[in-house]
C-alpha cells in the first residue's frame, strides 16, 4: 500500500490578534502584540494581571446563545475556527463523503471555566450538589470535537488529542497519519484553549511560569531577550482542514501547502522543566525531518516553541544548533508567542497557521519585543527580531512541548504537484 | 397570568430560547418547546432555585408541561 500525500485546503483563527486568518496574519506580519490587562475575570489580586485575550467577540453573532450556551468557551472557539476553515475549504455538502470525513482536535485543558463555575456555586450554595445536568458534557476536553462532528455530521475518527502545550500539534498529527493511511479524506484539525480564568492564571502563578511584567504588557512575551521573566497565557484556537491530495485535486480545492511530516518525542526528564540540553527537543526535530524524507538543510523557517520563560528557550535554541549544524544560522527562527502569547493545547494550531501563511506569502513573521541581547543565544542565529523578513520559505517546521515532556513538530512544504 | 406564572415563563423563554407566545400552559418542553432530556433537568433545577423550593425526583418526572409546572409551583411555593 502506497501512502497518500496530505495537503491543506482551508484554515480558520480565532486569536488574541485577529478573529479570523486574515486579520490574525496581517497582524502577525505588522508585529502586533495582542497583551492587555485581564477582561475575562477582576485579577486585581494576582500576580499577572495581564493575558493575550481574544478580544472584540461575541459568540451570538456565531452561534445561537442557547447553543452557546451549552458549550464552553474552548468550544466556543473550536467552533468559530471551524466555521471559518469549513467555508474557507469550500466544500460541496452533496458529494463529501461524511463517513471518511474526521475531526482531530487538540486542547490542554478543556473547559476550566466550565468547571470552576460550577464547583464554586457548590461551595457557595452550602455545598449541596446542585450541578447543572451541562456541567460534564461541557467540561470535558472531548466535547470540541464532539460539538464539530455534530455541526457538519462528519462520522468519521473523531477525538481530541491531550499533550499540555502539544496537544493541537499532535491532533494534526494523527489527523495527517490517518488520511496518509488512507483511514479518511478530510479532517478538522487544531486546537483550542480558554485558560484565562481564575484558575488558569493563578495555577500558572503558583507555577512561576507567567511573566509578572504588569507595567508593560505588550513587552511582556520578549522570547530570546535577556530579561524574559516567563510566559504570557492566551486563548483562542485554530482549525487546519487536512486533506487527501487527490480528494482535493478531484475537487478542485485551493491548496496553500502540502503537509510533509510529524515528529514526536518526550524528554523522559521532569514534569514541568525541559531537558537542560534540549534532548528532547533534538530527537523531535530530527523526527519529524526523517519523517518528511527532507534535508536539514532543505528547512527554511522555524516557528519555535519559544515561550519566554528563561529556562525554556535557550534548550530549543541550543537543540537547533547541534541538530542543524551550520544551517542554524541560515534558516529563520522565530516565535509568534512574541505576539499572540500562548495558547497552550490551542498553540501548535496557531502556529501551523504561521507556517502555512509564510510558505503563501514568503514571509517569516518577527519575534516581537527584542530589546537586549542574552549572552546564552547566539548572536548569529536568524531569530527575525523585530520585524518580518521576505525570504524564500519553501518548507517550515513549528515545534511544540508541553508539561509532561511531550513534544511534537510538524513540517509543512510549498504545494508542487 | 399569576405572578409565578409569569417568572415560569421568562425562565423557559431564557433557557430554552422560545418566543413567549409559544410559552402556552399545554407547551410540552420537550415535544413542543424543543427541549431535550437535559434541558428538562436544567428548568426544574432553574425552578427550585428562583423559587427556593426543591422539587422532589418523582414529582419532577411529572412536570413535562408549563402548565403543570406553574401549577405544581402554585401549590407549593410558600
Amino acid at each position: 500500500m502506497s501512502f497518500k500525500r496530505v495537503v491543506i485546503t482551508g484554515m480558520g483563527a480565532l486569536t488574541p490578534v485577529g478573529n479570523d486568518v486574515p486579520t490574525f496574519w496581517s497582524n502577525l506580519v505588522a508585529g502586533v502584540s495582542g497583551a492587555a490587562p485581564i477582561t475575562r475575570f477582576d485579577a486585581e489580586k494576582f500576580r499577572t494581571r495581564f493575558a493575550c485575550e481574544v478580544k472584540g467577540l461575541d459568540v451570538t453573532n456565531y452561534i445561537p446563545r442557547q447553543e452557546a450556551r451549552k458549550m464552553d468557551p474552548f468550544t466556543q472557539y473550536a467552533v468559530i475556527a471551524a466555521d471559518e476553515a469549513m467555508k474557507d475549504a469550500g466544500f460541496d455538502a452533496d458529494t463529501l463523503d461524511l463517513d471518511k470525513a474526521g475531526v482531530i482536535w487538540g486542547s490542554g485543558i478543556g473547559g476550566l471555566k466550565t468547571f470552576e463555575e460550577e464547583v464554586m456555586n457548590f461551595s457557595e450554595n452550602g455545598r449541596t450538589p446542585r450541578f447543572n445536568p451541562f456541567f460534564i458534557p461541557k467540561m470535558i476536553v472531548d466535547s470540541a470535537s464532539g460539538v464539530l462532528s455534530i455541526r457538519y455530521g462528519f462520522r468519521g475518527p473523531n477525538f481530541i488529542t491531550v499533550s499540555a502545550c502539544a496537544s493541537a500539534t499532535n491532533a494534526l498529527i494523527d489527523a495527517f497519519n490517518y488520511i496518509k493511511l488512507g483511514l479518511m479524506n478530510v479532517c478538522i484539525s487544531g486546537g483550542s484553549e480558554a485558560a484565562v480564568t481564575i484558575a488558569g492564571v493563578g495555577g500558572f502563578n503558583a507555577l512561576k511560569a507567567l511573566s509578572e511584567r504588569n507595567d508593560s504588557p505588550e513587552t511582556a512575551s520578549r522570547p530570546y531577550d535577556k530579561d524574559r521573566d516567563g510566559f504570557v497565557l492566551g486563548e483562542g484556537g485554530a482549525a487546519i482542514i487536512l486533506e487527501e491530495l487527490e480528494h482535493a485535486k478531484a475537487r478542485g480545492a485551493k491548496i496553500y501547502a502540502e503537509m510533509i511530516g510529524a515528529g514526536m518525542s518526550s524528554d523522559a526528564y521532569h514534569i514541568t522543566a525541559p531537558h537542560p540540553e534540549g534532548l528532547g527537543a533534538y530527537i523531535v526535530m530530527k523526527n519529524a525531518i526523517e519523517n518528511a524524507g527532507i534535508k536539514p538543510e532543505e528547512i527554511d523557517y522555524i516557528n519555535t516553541h519559544g515561550t519566554s520563560t528563561p529556562i525554556g528557550d535557550p534548550q530549543e535554541i541550543k537543540a537547533i544548533e547541534k541538530f542543524f549544524g551550520e544551517h542554524a544560522y541560515d534558516l529563520n527562527i522565530s516565535s509568534t508567542k512574541s505576539m499572540t502569547g500562548h495558547l497552550l493545547g490551542g498553540a501548535g494550531a496557531i502556529e501551523a497557521a504561521a507556517c502555512i501563511m509564510a510558505i503563501k506569502d514568503q514571509v517569516v513573521p518577527p519575534t516581537i519585543n527584542h530589546f537586549t541581547d542574552d549572552p546564552e543565544i547566539n548572536p548569529r542565529l536568524k531569530l527575525t527580531f523585530n520585524k518580518a523578513e521576505k525570504r524564500r520559505v519553501n518548507v517550515a517546521l513549528s515545534n511544540t512541548f508541553g508539561f509532561g515532556g511531550h513534544n511534537a513538530s510538524v513540517v509543512f512544504k510549498k504545494y508542487e504537484d | 397570568m399569576s405572578a409565578i406564572a409569569e417568572r415560569v415563563k421568562q425562565i423557559i423563554v431564557e433557557k430554552l430560547g422560545v418566543e413567549e407566545s409559544e410559552v402556552t400552559p399545554e407547551a410540552n418542553f420537550q415535544n413542543d418547546l424543543g427541549a431535550d432530556s437535559l434541558d428538562t433537568v436544567e428548568l426544574i433545577m432553574e425552578f427550585e432555585k428562583e423559587f427556593n423550593l426543591s422539587i422532589p425526583d418523582d414529582q419532577a418526572e411529572n412536570i413535562g408541561t408549563v402548565g403543570q409546572a406553574v401549577a405544581y409551583l402554585e401549590e407549593n411555593v410558600k
